[in-house]
């Protein structure tokens, strides 16, 4: 069967797809092939591929195990999404502790790539929200993992791609909310400083933050952008009538002629244009404030048959800060990124995760459709400035980066093979030539 | 607006689909008898129907197809909960019809839990809900119940042994004050049809779910209902194409 990540690329054969639905379900663990959890497939690149292997299907692990209304600990399957969560939650006076920019992701998914998102630089990761999960190895054991207990397994999981066994559950700490409201505002800023200036300054004021940058100004208006900052607001449904929240499809794969020069520079100007004055205020609901992308269905195809890379990376403070610079530089000589690129800053929280990707720094991402060689080559190049200022990319959105930067990325991988289960893999992993420092196979 | 169902017997309660009814309720704090064959399964239900807030959930293990078993199954069911407020009977199960075709004894009990014993079971219900004299019966039969085709007429034919039983039973019940739906949902993603590849006119299990609740709920939907609702159309026209178009159609 053949099966691809968001970025739709690459498109791999699984020999076999099996579709989870209990807990207890007993899996055939045949040594002979290798094994690897899949969730809603909304990593970009081959972290959740398993070309020649069996792919376990978490989806149908949908069930929630408990909650408790007073304190907010959640216990759901893996295979629940973050969007079921939110749902559950909001009626209840909850809301989701940390979320990517999609709520179309499992708590499976979200835990082995350790996911971050608006609010990083004051909660962490979504690793640091989780107390405790169940862990099933080839071996058939079933491990209690958490702080405390199988604690050396616990930290690999996180962020551990999915290859140190299957989640079965997890445990969750819940954020307290009145209603779904936050109180946002938008900030245009000129330069990569302004942005950075502006994330010290209100980084304290507001739990969520994130930036879009214009990937097509150059010269002056290089690292032009808006900066968006949200809190959630007091007011509950009752009191403010739910705006329609419309859903738009996208319908099929785009022709490669749509995307072009004119069509991404004009998008990009049209976006600068949203905040009329440097500043702008006022209420808003979640849904467009966390998952704008969300409502476009399948905006993926967008890009056509060929797919698309997303390229994100963290560079450190100080010198990262050049190199962050440098990095916009390039890609607006080139000319090819990119409808949304996004700018945050990831702030001190560490996350217990061995591999996980936010580190303290500016964290850079963005899209490029497939154009083969070209595009390879292109972003090849950014690693070297990535490198070169000691900063890291994010495997969970990785299709093409080499062993080298693979390593620099996650400068624990020794301690992490450690826990690896033997017969999980992903395309990924064998791309990366299966690092095992002397571990044996 | 769910308030007035109170409390829930399930028929198969570990089906995705009941489970997706039985959350509506939950929400609302409502108290479940679950009947179902897997005490695991059973497990995992009870703990996300209590975590969805359920006041209460019971649970009784109980094969279904074995007729003579259903009885101790009711018992149980009115003993917990003394009156009813609705009864929901989900389970089912699709077989491979080709292996029906080869094998008719298999044939003959998957029509028996498809068809036969589901029909054992309503007559039973419809009686204690009758001396309840009020109460409201939702039985999951199929859109594959409307047509025979070559992929699944074996399951179809059972399919609609239930659900000519259940319009019958509607009608006579309507006058008593019961409420009995046949329920023909469309295709459903859920871990009868994980194995298929799901096109656009597959709906995920929680909502087709959430639509057989709203009807138990309403207090006056009653007969068939299609869901989601735009299979009411489609069988419309399904069961009115002519045979010899029909034969060369994939559907
Ligand atoms: C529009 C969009 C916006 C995004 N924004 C962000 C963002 O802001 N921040 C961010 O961090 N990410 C972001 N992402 C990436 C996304 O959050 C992650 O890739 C996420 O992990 C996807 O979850 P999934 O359920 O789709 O998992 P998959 O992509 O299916 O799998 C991801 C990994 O998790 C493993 N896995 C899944 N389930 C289990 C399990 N039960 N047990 C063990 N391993 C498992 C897989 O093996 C694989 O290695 C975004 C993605 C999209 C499409
Ligand atoms: N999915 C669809 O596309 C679709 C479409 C139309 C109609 N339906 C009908 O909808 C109903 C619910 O199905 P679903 O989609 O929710 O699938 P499901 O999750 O597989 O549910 C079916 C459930 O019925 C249970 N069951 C089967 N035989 C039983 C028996 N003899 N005694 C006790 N329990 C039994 C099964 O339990 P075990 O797991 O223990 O076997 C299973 O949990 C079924 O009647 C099905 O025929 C489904």
């Amino acid at each position: 069967m053949t099966v691809c990540s968001w970025g739709k690329y690459p498109k791999v054969e699984a020999a076999a797809v099996q579709h989870l639905a209990w807990r207890h379900e007993k899996i055939d663990f045949d040594p002979a092939t290798s094994f690897l959890a899949h969730g809603m497939g909304r990593s970009y690149g081959d972290s959740c591929l398993n070309e020649g292997g069996t792919l376990l299907m978490t989806r149908g692990l949908d069930r929630f195990v408990s909650f408790d209304p007073e304190t907010g600990d959640l216990r759901v399957e893996a295979g629940v999404t973050l969007e079921e969560i939110l749902r559950f939650a909001l009626p209840r006076g909850y809301f989701l502790p940390a979320s990517p920019g999609t709520c179309h992701v499992t708590v499976g998914g979200a835990i082995a790539n350790d996911v971050h998102g608006k609010n990083h630089h004051v909660a962490g990761t979504f690793g640091c929200v989780t107390d405790e999960f169940t862990l099933l190895r080839s071996s058939g054991e079933i491990l209690r993992c958490s702080r405390t207990e199988n604690a050396g397994l616990f930290r690999a999981t996180i962020g551990g791609l999915g290859l140190t066994g299957l989640i079965l559950d997890a445990k969750i700490r819940l954020r307290r909310v009145r209603g779904p409201f936050l109180n946002v505002k938008t900030i245009q800023f000129g330069s990569l400083r302004e942005f950075l200036q502006l994330s010290k300054e209100l980084g304290t004021k507001y739990e969520y933050s994130v930036s879009w940058v214009d990937g097509t100004a150059h010269g002056a208006q290089l690292g032009r952008g808006l900066f968006m900052a949200g809190n959630h607001s007091d007011l509950t449904v009752e009191e403010r009538k739910e705006p329609f929240v419309p859903k738009l499809v996208f319908p099929c794969e785009a022709p490669e002629w749509l995307l072009n020069r004119a069509t991404i520079r004009a998008f990009n100007e049209l976006y600068w244009r949203k905040t009329v004055g440097r500043a702008v205020e006022g209420v808003q609901h979640y849904v467009p404030f966390f998952y704008p992308l969300d409502a476009i269905e399948n905006w993926n195809r967008m890009y056509g048959k060929r797919g698309f890379f997303q390229y994100q990376c963290v560079l450190p403070f100080g010198d990262g800060e050049e190199a962050c610079a440098e990095l916009l530089r390039r890609i607006s000589a080139y000319g090819k990124g990119t409808f949304l690129s996004v700018l945050k800053t990831f702030g001190d929280v560490e996350s217990p995760g061995m591999l996980s990707f936010p580190r303290k720094g500016i964290t850079l991402a963005l899209d490029f459709a497939n154009e083969g060689k070209e595009t390879l080559d292109f972003l090849s190049m950014l690693d070297g400035v990535v490198a070169e200022a000691g900063g890291a990319l994010y495997p969970a959105k990785d299709a093409r980066m080499d062993e080298a930067m693979f390593a620099r990325s996650c400068p624990r991988l020794a301690e992490f093979v450690k826990y690896k289960d033997p017969l999980f893999s992903s395309s990924l992993w064998r791309r990366l030539g299966e690092p095992n420092f002397g571990k044996g196979a | 607006m769910k308030g007035n169902v109170r409390k829930i017997a399930i028929f198969g309660a570990t089906s995705a689909m009941a489970r997706g009814a039985a959350r509506r309720f939950a929400s609302e704090k409502a108290e479940f008898v679950l009947v179902a064959r897997s005490a695991e399964k059973l497990d995992a239900v009870k703990a996300d129907l209590l975590a969805f807030g359920a006041a209460r959930a019971e649970t009784v293990l109980c094969d279904l197809s074995d007729v003579a078993a259903q009885a101790a199954a009711l018992d149980a069911v009115w003993n917990a909960l003394g009156e009813v407020d609705a009864v929901l009977v989900a389970y089912g199960s699709l077989p491979d019809q080709k292996a029906c075709e080869a094998d008719t004894a298999l044939a003959m009990r998957e029509f028996a839990n498809n068809g036969s014993s589901a029909i054992a079971l309503c007559n039973e219900i419809g009686k204690r809900l009758e001396a309840q004299g009020r109460g409201c019966l939702a039985v999951i039969s199929s859109v594959a119940a409307d047509r025979g085709r070559e992929s699944n007429y074996l399951y179809g034919s059972a399919k609609a042994a239930l659900a000519t039983f259940v319009d019958g039973m509607a009608v006579r019940l309507s006058k008593k004050g019961i409420r009995v739906i046949d329920v023909k949902p469309g295709l459903v993603s859920s871990p009868m049809t994980a194995h298929l590849k799901q096109g656009p006119l597959f709906a995920s299990s929680d909502k087709v779910g959430a639509g057989i609740a709203k009807a138990i709920a309403d207090g006056k939907t009653e007969g068939t209902l299609y869901l989601p609702g735009i299979w009411a159309l489609i069988m419309f026209v399904v069961r009115h194409v002519p045979y010899f178009v029909f034969k060369k159609t994939r559907f």
